[in-house]
């Protein structure tokens, strides 16, 4: 791809303010995760504790990874609605082989969460972009079928804690200095591909993809490429999320991550990624994620009932999504007057 | 998306009406369906002596209703080319508060007006945001599905409600002598009220229209704005309906009643040939594919599959439901390019 040269082009006025918004976009959540930990500090001061803030950090972990994924999916106008399923197959066939294998080096039982992951994305990424058939069905589809393979494959038999080995369960429970291997692992996910998305030439064309597909073809982006390695990547990283589930709670039944795929979008949606693709951010899609589980703890130290969890996420959820409606309304205006400014000039 | 398919209906309207347009209708999604669904009755019937029996038939019916049912409104927000992902949670709030009521005291027949309301309420709120704000409706309904649920655990808790009237417990059972059960009856009824609507009606047409194209349709007049809010009502008042159905036949209700249903009715609609893009698909299509759904659960069930495993099935259908019409919409490219490049030729 890199053959094709690229105009170098100076960008017009407009697009340093469109990022100014969308940098401005992950502050708004970073500013709303101080808020809920200030607000809630000073009704439970042990909520700043380091127990509690190591909790902060390492429950949205796993769901950090999975959104990694689905933004790159998302930012593509397509959606990964199977990463729930793939985590559960992943976390109990990992299980399954620590069952045979005790002594497995963790590396491996990562590596091979991640290749059960990367196999499901390959089989979406296909069927999607080669087969050219609508994400949203497909993903669906392969959602059932996964969820039943996992129902036949565990067929009533749990993974126990004693089967896994103590250095796996340390990784899901353990910390360096101080911040959760979890975290860790999840932060990496997050810098690395969003490095990747913000500076690599393959990684933008997920986003001119999104933004217009027939433009994309015209301009030479491989698009039935792209997107299927944007799958590949997303069940990848499920399938790595399954691995680190196993860590965190030793034990899977077939439910395992059953539902997870609305939490994700729903965080990802949260972190200001435009779900019919062209825009948003990887860090953004975490910092959605570590938002929503930061509201989840603020309110059970808060004293709030539990109950309370699902209906403020839900809330939360739709004043997002009604904040970036308004967010991008506005500066539609703006390159507008700007552009009528250029043109009288 | 619609692009491709409206370029293609002059070329189909050119055809002679002979035996292409035959073929055609035997080619359709529809005819597949009834197809499948008689091999389906066919391996029920070859698995196990028992099920081509009106008992089967019964509990089919019974335990399909409520899906049917939310169904029905999702064939047509899918036609508009939207979608309505908090079926289910209203469901489960509608039962929620039901019991919440009866709980504390209410009549049961007010209290299941106040569920109703509860419905209409709902979905208008999705109405609202999706077409008087113009959020995208897989987000905002992705948003109420996590918001009523959540309202629903704030009602119920995690209390169960019981002791419904004894009159409510006849629903789980047979209409009177024969074997035909609520559910199924109630769905049957919407279903043809529905399909008149959408297949014999101007209201029917324009939706079509605004699934096709919503600008030529807001244009020609229609009020896209305005149909689709009264479309994500009626979704919500029938899932309040469904809900209060599913706690008179559980004789209880807890607040996580129907989890998870909401994609169940998706698949149905879509196996039924509803084009997730908008602006196609038939009640009859989604009628049959209830129908089949039913059938296969009969008789996976009846050879000890179990639930959890039969999602392989449900996910296969749907798979084929989109590549099937995919390869034969490609096969019919290359043989119109075909024919254009021998008649060019002669």
């Amino acid at each position: 791809m890199s053959v094709i040269e690229q105009p170098v082009t100076t960008p017009p006025a407009g697009a340093s303010l469109v990022t100014k918004i969308l940098r401005f976009r992950e502050l708004a959540i970073v500013v709303a995760i101080v808020l809920v930990f200030v607000l809630t500090y000073f009704k439970n001061s042990s909520f700043a504790s380091t127990a509690s803030i190591q909790q902060m950090l390492s429950g949205p972990s796993i769901i950090i990874m999975l959104a990694v994924g689905e933004t790159l999916v998302i930012v593509t106008r397509n959606v990964d609605l199977s990463v729930g399923s793939v985590l559960g197959l992943s976390a109990y066939l990992v299980g399954d082989l620590f069952v045979h294998y005790p002594h497995l080096p963790v590396v491996v039982a990562l590596l091979a969460g991640l290749l059960i992951g990367l196999a499901c994305g390959v089989v979406n990424g296909v069927i999607v972009a080669y087969a050219r058939v609508p994400a949203l069905v497909v993903t669906l589809g392969m959602l059932y079928i996964i969820r039943g393979i996992d129902a036949i494959v565990v067929n009533g038999v749990q993974i126990q804690p004693s089967q896994i080995p103590q250095s796996f369960v340390n990784l899901g429970a353990g910390s360096i200095i101080g911040i959760p291997t979890l975290f860790w692992i999840a932060a990496a996910a997050v810098a690395l591909v969003g490095y990747v998305m913000r500076t690599f030439r393959p990684a933008r064309e997920l986003y001119a993809i999104g933004s217009n597909p027939e433009a994309a073809v015209l301009a030479g982006v491989r698009v039935p490429r792209r997107v299927f390695s944007a799958f590949a990547i997303s069940g990848a990283l499920a399938g790595l999320g399954g691995a680190l589930w196993l860590a965190e709670f030793a034990t899977v039944a077939s439910t395992a991550g059953s539902g997870y795929e609305l939490n994700v979008v729903a965080a990802v949606v949260v972190g200001g990624v435009a779900i019919f693709g062209g825009s948003g951010t990887v860090l953004g899609a975490a910092l959605g994620a570590l938002l929503l589980n930061t509201i989840d703890q603020a309110l059970v130290a808060s004293r709030v009932s539990s109950f309370w969890n699902q209906a403020v996420a839900g809330l939360l959820l739709l004043v997002a999504i009604a904040f970036d409606r308004y967010v991008s309304l506005r500066a539609e205006k703006i390159l507008r007057v700007e552009g009528a400014h250029r043109d009288n000039a | 998306m619609t692009t491709p398919e409206v370029t293609l209906l002059p070329e189909a309207a050119q055809e002679p009406r002979t035996l292409n347009s035959l073929m055609r209708g035997a080619t359709r999604w529809e005819s597949g369906l009834v197809v499948l669904f008689v091999i389906s009755l066919i391996y029920g019937w070859w698995v196990s002596p028992y099920f081509l029996n009106t008992e089967t038939f019964f509990f089919a019916g019974l335990n399909f209703g409520e899906i049917a049912i939310m169904a029905l409104p999702m064939t047509l927000i899918i036609i508009t080319g939207e979608i309505d992902l908090s079926v289910a949670s209203m469901l489960g709030l509608s039962a929620s508060t039901l019991g919440y009521l009866f709980m504390h005291g209410w009549n049961i027949w007010p209290a299941m007006g106040i569920c109703l309301l509860v419905g209409i309420v709902g979905g208008a709120l999705n109405g609202f945001l999706v077409t008087r704000l113009g959020l995208p409706s897989i987000a905002v309904t992705i948003g109420t599905l996590t918001l009523y649920r959540g309202i629903a655990l704030i009602v119920l808790g995690s209390n169960t409600a019981v002791g419904f009237p004894a009159w409510t417990q006849k629903l789980s059972l047979p209409i009177g002598s024969t074997h035909i059960a609520y559910d199924f009856a109630i769905f049957v009824v919407l279903a043809l009220i529905f399909g008149v609507v959408l297949h014999m009606t101007p209201v029917g047409r324009s939706i079509y229209a605004i699934g096709l194209q919503p600008e030529t349709a807001y244009f020609s007049g229609i009020r896209v704005k305005r149909i689709k809010f009264g479309l994500y009502v009626i979704s919500g008042f029938l899932c309040a309906f469904a809900g209060i159905l599913y706690t008179f036949q559980q004789a209880s209700s807890a607040s996580d009643t129907g989890v998870g249903l909401e994609l169940n009715v998706v698949a149905i609609a879509l196996f039924g040939g509803v084009s997730i893009f908008g602006g196609r698909g038939t009640i009859f299509g989604v009628f049959v594919s209830v129908a089949i759904f039913a059938s296969l659960q009969s008789s996976l069930t009846a050879i000890n599959v179990s639930g959890q495993a039969q999602s392989i099935v449900t996910g296969c259908l749907l798979l084929l439901s989109v590549l099937i019409p995919n390869i034969s919409e490609s096969v019919t490219r290359v043989r119109t390019l075909l024919r254009r490049r021998t008649s060019e030729a002669s």
